[in-house]
């Protein structure tokens, strides 16, 4: 890429040609993004560039350590020769209850689901809660009933915990923490930086159903549609997954899994993307979607891959393996509807192209914020 | 999807790429404005222009309503909204665009109520919800969404509603249209016409192009295939020799357009003198305000905010961007002192405005590494 000035200052033709300047934007995309924020705000929350930007300009910076850098679902470590896997995950959902479960299996699910996309056997789980003057304890029942039900569900218990009150207002009902930790056995390597080009993309089931359910379970768009959350804990189909292809260190089998929450799939594959500086080519029309998502994400200008989910995982898995590994999602209730979606490739590095159903490419780039809802 | 998929078939888009091809002369080069945000939203998030021949290119519009707000009446929202008992409203588009001080999402960081609708009407919900606040809902957009505030505002005054205002700014396209085509600098053969304008203005009003300006219009669906459609009657048209304003959305647009929208409008809203257009400067007639007679729900007449006129930032080309003069990659910040998550331009903030549009989804066309090459299919 020609990017040289004249003494003066002035651009070069190639400096001023499309190419030119998108090569200068590639250049600025891929430098460490820079905090300018004063306030945090919403777009800190939203799981795209802005939450990117926090954690790497604020947390990263402070607390730096060859575990934490990778930014991974879960930290993987050995202890005595043990090798475990640590993670942490705070919820704040609204509403509290919603179709196809609550904040309370979700929390389990969602910690639960963090250690197994890291190939761990999930073993305990702490969990702290908020509690907002005011929650009625029939609520909180529920909740931690839930919890309870998912737990035994995930095979793991909830071991030690802690609660606390804070003043009406200051809280929304009830905010849940869950710090999980697991066993990974010793011959599983998993790592979004392991993507190599020619590996095969897969997602495990249809897409978006959690982030539509809760977005209509608000009741703020008197929109109603026949759609329940997908929360459900990953570990026993990541078990079957890693036991049918493996994930070596070296040679053919399962390179990455992470499971697709807030940002959702779209967020995930830049994920990809940029920790292994690969290019992420994916079929718009092999990418499963419920019409009734569809129908939703249409209306409300959404795209579905980057409404969130809380029961489905990227995989990338090596060319080789991709049957073997497509057989056994699909063996499980969990992954029935699982598909390849995609392939790994050498260029573009560090971004995701999209081969739209209509037959055109474009970008599927990180989100800058929440979803907004277009006027028309 | 019943009645979307049949518009997206890529089958029947190449078919109506190669008529497309088939219809350009040898030589000639043909630039379409696509009037609509909308519409550039879908060229880019489908990749329309793959379909199209080398002979064909599009030019984005002044169609983004997020996009031609001025930065000053941001920052006169942000005063009624810091005012004491205020709860702003608006659509999510409208957050994150720049006033002098920053956005709504950051004036929400510091405190400052504003919040997020989907409709004039929740905000009406919020009014009945908040008796002892004053909700003002910051109206924008063109004619599309002009009929939902003018019948808010009515369905407000039935119910007596108190502490309800409207911040208008909706503006019309006509006015719009007319000043890219008195621009000196303009090179536009046809216009792929606003199709949700259409619903409630009809085709009639577009009449005037053609006839003073000697450019065909054709009024146009969202689907790609509806654009790829109506691209395929501006080169007949040309072909033929005509130039007429055509209506390829038929299947919502009727010629006469929405009567019942327009005279809600016409009871609640008037024409404004003047009013600045981000990019494009003041141009006469080209906004709606409430009339006297709803003046009760007039948040300019309530909170009297000050009218501000700021200067666009002098980095950004949005106006030039907006007439087609320019394309967004050749702005001289684009991508890296504008980008989405710190614009410089409204045009970077809004997924219908030109440059994100093309920042977000069309990169890909033209790479750093030159020409998009055809991508295998796994």
């Amino acid at each position: 890429m020609t990017t040289t000035r004249t003494a003066a200052g002035t651009r070069t033709a190639a400096d001023r040609s499309e190419s030119g300047v998108l090569g200068r934007v590639e250049a600025a995309r891929r430098r460490r993004p820079k905090l300018r924020d004063t306030h945090i705000t919403s777009a800190h929350g939203a799981g795209g560039k802005a939450t990117a930007t926090l954690v790497d300009a604020v947390f990263l910076e402070e607390l730096r350590n060859p575990l934490l850098e990778p930014l991974e679902d879960a930290a993987v470590f050995s202890a005595d020769g043990t090798r475990l896997a640590l993670t942490t995950d705070s919820f704040v959902v609204t509403p509290l209850f919603f179709p196809g479960g609550d904040i309370g299996d979700l929390a389990v699910n969602g910690t639960v689901n963090d250690l197994a996309v890291a190939g761990a056997c999930p073993l305990h789980l702490a969990c702290a809660v908020i509690l907002e003057e005011g929650l009625a304890v029939d609520d909180l029942r529920r909740i931690v009933a839930s919890m309870a039900r998912a737990a035994t569900d995930a095979g793991v218990s909830i071991v030690t915990g802690d609660t606390k009150v804070v003043q009406r207002g200051r809280a929304d009902g009830c905010y849940v923490t869950t710090t999980g930790v697991g066993l990974v056995p010793a011959d599983v390597h998993l790592g979004a930086a392991r993507a190599r080009p020619g590996d095969t993309v897969l997602v495990t089931g249809p897409i978006g159903d959690h982030g539509i359910t809760v977005l209509l379970a608000r009741g703020e768009l008197d929109i109603s549609a026949d759609v329940t959350s997908d929360t459900a804990s990953l570990a026993g189909l990541t078990s079957r997954l890693l036991t049918a292809v493996g994930a070596p260190a070296d040679g053919p089998g399962v390179r990455a899994m992470r499971d697709a929450t807030r940002g959702g799939v779209a967020t995930i594959l830049n994920e990809v993307a940029t920790a292994a500086g690969v290019g992420v080519i994916v079929d718009e029309d092999a990418v499963p979607v419920r019409p009734t998502v569809r129908g939703a994400c249409e209306l409300l200008g959404l795209d579905p891959l980057y409404v969130a989910c809380e029961g489905r995982m990227v995989v990338v898995v090596a060319a080789e393996a991709t049957e073997a590994a497509l057989a056994a999602l699909r063996s499980h209730p969990l992954g029935v509807d699982a598909a390849v979606i995609g392939r790994i490739a050498d260029d573009p590095p560090g971004m995701v192209l999209l081969n739209t159903a209509f037959g055109g490419t474009r970008i599927v780039d990180l989100l800058v914020g929440d979803p907004l809802p277009r006027i028309c | 999807m019943r009645f979307v998929d049949e518009y997206r078939d890529a089958g029947t888009a190449r078919a109506l790429s190669a008529r497309i091809a088939g219809l350009c002369e040898p030589g000639r080069a043909y630039a379409f404005m696509e009037v609509c945000g909308g519409h550039t939203h879908t060229i880019y998030k489908h990749g329309l222009e793959d379909h199209l021949p080398p002979a064909v290119s599009l030019v984005h519009g002044p169609g983004c309503p997020v996009c031609v707000i001025p930065m000053g009446r941001v920052d006169d929202a942000m005063h009624i909204a810091r005012q004491d008992g205020v709860i702003m409203t608006s659509f999510g588009d409208m957050m994150r665009v720049p006033g002098s001080h920053g956005s709504f999402f950051d004036a929400n960081a510091e405190g400052t109520d504003i919040r997020m609708v989907y409709s004039p009407l929740d905000s009406l919900k919020i009014a009945r919800a908040n008796p002892d606040r004053r909700v003002v809902f910051m109206a924008i957009g063109f004619e599309t969404t002009t009929p939902s505030t003018a019948l808010t505002v009515r369905r407000a005054a039935a119910e007596g509603l108190r502490n309800f205002s409207v911040f208008c700014n909706h503006i019309t396209i006509v006015p719009a249209l007319r000043a890219i085509l008195d621009s000196p600098d303009v090179r536009i053969d046809g216009f792929v016409g606003p199709g949700h304008v259409s619903t409630v203005i009809g085709c009639r009003p577009y009449d005037f192009i053609p006839r003073d300006y000697g450019r065909p219009l054709v009024v146009s669906g969202f689907e790609p295939l509806d654009i790829l459609q109506s691209i395929h009657q501006l080169l007949r048209q040309l072909r033929d020799g005509r130039c007429e304003v055509e209506n390829q959305y038929t299947r919502v647009v009727a010629a006469a357009g929405n009567p019942v929208a327009l005279a809600v409008i016409d009871e609640v809203l008037e024409p404004r003198p003047d009013f600045e257009w981000r990019g494009l400067g003041r141009i006469p007639w080209s906004a709606m305000r409430v009339r006297e007679r709803y003046a009760a729900f007039d948040a300019e007449r309530i909170f009297a905010p000050p009218g501000a006129r700021v200067e666009d930032p002098k980095a950004c080309q949005c106006g030039e961007v907006l007439t087609g003069v320019i394309k967004p990659w050749e702005c001289k910040v684009f991508g890296t002192g504008c980008t989405p998550e710190t614009p410089i331009g409204a045009c970077m903030v809004s997924p219908e405005g030109a440059c994100a549009a093309y920042y977000n989804f069309g990169r890909a066309r033209h790479r750093a590494t030159g020409p998009a090459k055809e991508l295998s299919r796994s």
